[in-house]
């Protein structure tokens, strides 16, 4: 398999709080790469580094073989690595055309209203066009954030915690909309969620205390003794 | 109609109305009038900045005052004609907007209104000091034979009033055009949400910097023609008092709107007008017009009657 | 004079004018540490303690000396009932928005300007000193006035200083500003704190300015130096750090005093402007402040 991002040695420390700590990963052309961990294990951290959000103390990044360590996170979007926020983050005072055309504009493409009606599409908003994104529902501002994601035409859509907050019917349809995106877009999402996370991950890559504690298919994660003493032992929530 | 023929036709029709009103107007109102659409100019400058990308300057009688020194002082000094000096006035509005731009811009929010202050308030002062260049407090007149365009004399109330309306209309539709354009959506963008741009691939610093830039443009601009249809410079133009204008016009008009610095500049000039023949309070009615807004209509006039009536207007 | 006794007096003035800077600061940086408003309109609190003092000492009708400690009551009071006003009728109902605050005091100046100009007029007009002493040293005679307004003004800030670190209110404020929702939540009436921060920040002002208008008179547009000078202090002594102000104060008091006797005032000013935006730009902690 090809590695699409390819990160070496990743470190950021806080003061003495080693959030990510000699980190190795490889997300691969076309899957979907699940990322778990217990709270405070890092994974935003990581995800921060990767987009470029916040810069890396020592450790390389490559995309597609090509150093982007220290590129700065708007320019690596431009390279195509999007990364969808945590907490929803659309535009709420534009309209929802507005929202999808500011992601396809940027990167210079010729029909900004068929890219956005064709975004839309995808996620099933198609007549939502010319509502504000503040009025809508929860569950469309989270499928609006994907939108926007999928305008940019990324080559990786990092999604963290998707499904946060959505209704278990919603949960179903937002999985297909992700399972439609590979292999033309790898994914590699961050997930609370162990359903949603072993029913769609080819690889899940599991950290703790900032270090990468298990890589493996959901099985072999679910078989893991260190992976379950980790979440036994740390949050009982999680899982 | 839809929204666009909409949105044409309005603006439009009230630079039609504004033209109309020079030949209907007694003298001293249709040269009010020339005065407010410079006054307009320099607004719509600053709503660019502020009303759509975010930017709260409280430094922009600086681009002003460079806008008429630049044009002034190359007519004192290097004894330049009308059209080469309001370009000269034109340009150093947005070269020095791009220069505090690189620095200022490194802020946000309270610093940036501070760093912006601290700029103009040091340039005011510069004009003060170098007086044997600049004419210091008491300024300078505008040569009468500069103001002379297109064999026009600025002088007179009908050159004075076309040079005002066409540069106004310009500025107008240029502003139409660019926040109707996918810049217009980018710099509302950054103004709404900074980091969620960044990560649509936007570098913040270069798109404000762009905003800044054109918005010294326009205060640049409307600096060197005030200077030139008016006949005077002087260091009072660079004072606090002119940054706070442009704000006062856009919060009355409505921020972030095409129309609301023009009408903010009419309804504040006349106001100020007004009240002064009663009293001769009106730093007052600018402090009470400046609190009542922000408590009560920060969207200003067409802010909330786009937010109730009029969702289409840009 | 030679250059020995005039440094002398350069430094004397300069600690005068580090005293009543550092006072009016102080309340600037007090009103930005606690409830984060940056208040333009505090030159005019200080313009209004001025204005306040010729009227109760031109209408009081005791020897100047108790007139004036009357004024130096009575104006700071008057000034802290306007700044509380203020604070509840339009900076607590604009939720204190950084911007929107800002932009409010700026209406605030314009309004108390004009009030001055109304009701006090256009004039400048002299204070009488509490008591007229000339100290009489080797070189110059200097205003044993000068230095009473020195020692003054220490005394207040001392008496700010153990008020902020000893009583039970200025805990109230100092909780306050660290955690506005945790000191909400363990009862503290934050709407009160905040009310009596921006009184105290006025309080000061006018209190600075009672000192100073025997030295300088009253005029209805003297808050502007003030507010400026305030504003540097307060930024290079690192935003909202009492005692990075103080330190700022001292320094920019004494090297005003200096600078201004050797060069221009203007470019004195130009280059304490350009530095203020400066350190803004690249040391947002300011200069004294601890780093971030």
């Amino acid at each position: 398999m090809v590695a699409v991002i390819e990160a070496r040695g990743l470190t950021r420390h806080f003061g003495g709080l080693r959030a990510v700590d000699g980190v190795d990963f490889r997300l691969e052309q076309g899957e979907i790469h699940g990322l778990i961990g217990p709270n405070g294990a890092g994974k935003t951290t990581f995800v921060s580094l990767l987009s470029g959000r916040i810069p890396v103390q020592s450790g390389v990044i490559t995309l597609n073989g090509e150093d982007i360590t220290h590129l700065p996170a708007h320019l690596r979007v431009r390279k195509g690595v999007a990364y969808t926020f945590q907490i929803t983050s659309v535009y709420p005072r534009l309209t929802v055309f507005d929202n999808v055309a500011l992601a396809a504009q940027g990167r210079g493409a010729g029909d900004v209203a068929a890219e956005v009606a064709q975004a839309l599409s995808r996620v099933g908003m198609t007549g939502l066009d010319q509502s504000m994104a503040g009025t809508l529902s929860y569950g469309h501002q989270r499928l609006l954030e994907v939108a926007m994601g999928l305008a940019l035409r990324p080559l990786v859509l990092i999604l963290d915690e998707p499904t946060q907050g959505l209704a278990s019917g919603e949960i179903d349809g937002f999985k297909a909309l992700i399972r439609s995106l590979v292999p033309q877009t790898t994914i590699l999402l961050i997930e609370h969620n162990m359903d949603v996370v072993m029913d769609l991950a080819d690889r899940i890559t599991v950290l703790n205390f900032g270090q990468v504690l298990a890589v493996g298919t959901p099985d072999q994660i679910r078989a893991n003794r260190a992976v379950q003493d980790a979440y036994l032992g740390g949050d009982h929530a999680a899982g | 109609m839809t929204d666009g023929a909409k949105i044409w036709t309005l603006h439009l029709l009230v630079l039609a109305a504004v033209f109309v009103a020079q030949f209907l107007l007694p003298p001293y109102h249709a040269t009010n009038l020339a005065r407010i659409m410079v006054l307009a100019v320099f607004a719509m400058g600053y709503n660019i900045a502020f009303g759509y990308t975010g930017l709260l300057s409280l430094g922009h009688a600086l681009f002003f005052a460079a806008g008429m020194y630049g044009m002034g002082l190359p007519v004192w000094h290097l004894g330049w004609l009308s059209l080469p000096a309001l370009i000269a006035g034109l340009v150093a509005g947005g070269a020095l907007a791009g220069v505090v731009g690189l620095l200022a811009l490194r802020t946000a929010g309270v610093s940036f209104m501070i760093v912006t202050l601290m700029f103009a308030q040091a340039g005011y002062l510069t004009l003060l000091y170098l007086n044997t260049w600049t004419g210091g407090d008491e300024g300078f007149v505008v040569l009468s034979e500069a103001r002379v365009l297109f064999g026009f004399d600025l002088a007179t109330d009908t050159a004075r009033f076309i040079t005002a309306f066409t540069l106004f209309a310009a500025g107008l539709l240029a502003c139409l055009l660019l926040v109707r354009s996918p810049f217009g959506r980018v710099m509302v963008a950054m103004r709404e949400n900074e980091e969620r741009s960044r990560m649509l691939g936007y570098d913040p610093f270069r798109i404000k910097l762009l905003a800044l830039a054109v918005s010294g443009l326009y205060a640049g601009l409307a600096g060197a023609a005030y200077g030139m249809l008016f006949g005077y410079v002087g260091a009072s133009f660079a004072t606090i008092q002119y940054s706070i204008l442009p704000m006062l016009y856009v919060l009355l008009g409505g921020a972030g709107t095409v129309l609301g610095p023009f009408l903010g500049a009419l309804l504040m000039f006349y106001l100020i007008d007004i009240t002064s023949n009663y009293t001769d309070a009106y730093l007052f009615v600018v402090g009470a017009a400046l609190v009542g807004l922000v408590l009560f209509a920060p969207k200003g006039i067409l802010g909330t009657l786009r937010e109730r009536v009029w969702r289409w207007l840009p | 004079m030679s250059f020995g006794p005039f440094l002398l007096l350069a430094l004397l003035e300069g600690t005068v004018m580090a005293a009543v800077l550092a006072l009016t600061a102080v309340g600037l940086s007090l009103v930005f540490g606690v409830m984060r408003v940056v208040n333009v309109a505090h030159g005019e609190f200080y313009m209004l303690g001025a204005v306040l003092a010729w009227f109760v000492t031109y209408y009081l009708p005791f020897p100047p000396a108790i007139a004036w400690l009357a004024a130096l009551i009575i104006a700071p009071l008057i000034v802290a009932v306007i700044a509380a006003l203020t604070d509840t009728l339009i900076l607590k109902r604009l939720n204190y928005d950084p911007e929107a605050t800002i932009v409010a005091t700026i209406g605030l100046l314009y309004m108390l300007q004009q009030a001055a100009l109304t009701f006090y007029g256009p004039d400048a007009r002299p204070v009488v000193a509490p008591f007229e002493w000339r100290i009489q040293l080797p070189w110059f005679g200097y205003s044993g006035y000068k230095l009473f307004v020195v020692l003054t003004a220490v005394v207040i800030l001392a008496a700010v200083w153990l008020f902020m670190t000893r009583s039970k209110a200025g805990l109230v404020m100092r909780a306050t500003q660290v955690d506005r929702e945790t000191a909400q939540a363990f009862g503290i009436n934050v709407d009160r704190v905040y009310a009596g921060t921006f009184a105290l920040g006025g309080a000061l002002a006018a209190a600075a300015a009672v000192l100073i208008v025997p030295i300088q008179q009253a005029h209805y547009l003297m808050g502007h130096d003030p507010l400026l000078l305030s504003f540097i202090v307060v930024i290079i002594g690192g935003l909202g750090s009492i005692r990075g102000t103080l330190v700022a104060a001292l320094v920019i008091g004494l090297s005003d005093g200096i600078i201004s006797m050797f060069f221009s005032p203007t470019l004195a000013k130009i280059i304490a402007t350009l530095l203020v935006a400066l350190v803004l730009v690249f040391r947002p902690q300011g200069l004294f402040g601890a780093k971030a």
